[in-house]
């Protein structure tokens, strides 16, 4: 893990990786980029292969931070795993669904929704 | 109209001075009532209009600047954002929507500028962007 600030939190439970986002604004280019490489090294690095996104913490986010995301989801998918989305506010979910990566993620209300039949 | 407002600003290619400029306008928006759920979508037009024209018009060139300018009538904000550089057509800039494109991890900013602000307007040189919203009449 390269020096920075964590910008997620980490929580195993059972097979599961809960990531959950510790910054309310999602915005900043380098932060961005210390979010990415945290990310990805969930799976790269840590081999991990069940992982939720939790959104709790998140009131705003930008289009580079969905390019993140999206490029978060091949990798797990490459890996043979799977990514769920979970606890997005409405007005963050809006910006899902006009893109249409709400097509693209597997959104659902919140941890246990995640959990369950993971 | 008493709350109205309007200020220019000039800022280097530097995002964190474009952070600055768009605290500046929400605070000045949110001083005159701005609904909440309509300064979710400035901020995030905000964001990917400067953050555009810092990385994408100017390329990251610390000598180009940025011009803002942001101008509220009492019901409308309208916010120009101009840069440095050579512009481009926003017809080129592919759908993120489309089949093809969406697992794509750019080309989202133009288009959630468009969703979440009343009108976006490009110059003919594509180097320069007014976003404008007309505040929600709160019930």
């Amino acid at each position: 893990m390269s020096a920075g600030q964590r910008r997620l939190d980490i929580e195993q439970i059972g097979d599961v990786t809960i990531a959950k986002f510790v910054d309310k604004k999602i915005l900043d280019e380098n932060n961005i980029q210390m979010i990415g490489n945290q990310l990805f090294g969930l799976v790269e690095e840590d081999g991990r292969k069940k992982v939720v996104l939790d959104f709790t913490a998140v009131e705003y986010l930008s289009s580079a931070a969905l390019g993140k995301l999206i490029t978060m989801d091949k990798k797990v998918k490459a890996a043979g795993g799977k990514l769920r989305l979970c606890s997005i506010r409405p007005d963050i979910y809006e910006v899902f669904a006009i893109t249409r990566l709400n097509k693209l993620f597997d959104i659902v209300d919140d941890q246990d929704a995640a959990l369950a039949g993971f | 109209m008493a709350d109205a407002f309007e200020f220019n600003v000039t800022i280097p290619s530097d995002t964190a001075q474009g952070h600055e400029v768009q605290e500046r306008i929400l605070s000045e928006l949110e001083k005159v009532g701005f609904p909440d759920q309509d300064l979710f979508g400035v901020k995030l037009a905000l964001e990917e209009g400067i953050v555009n024209a810092i990385k994408h018009g100017n390329g990251m060139d610390p000598s180009k600047n940025v011009f803002v300018k942001c101008e509220y009538d009492g019901v409308r904000v309208r916010v120009t954002i101009e840069d440095e550089g050579t512009g481009f057509d926003p017809q080129d800039v592919p759908d993120p929507t489309e089949d093809d494109n969406i697992e794509k991890p750019s080309g989202r900013g133009l288009m959630l500028m468009r969703a979440f602000m009343s009108h976006i307007e490009y110059n003919d040189k594509g180097n320069c962007v007014v976003l404008e919203k007309t505040r929600s009449v709160e019930e």
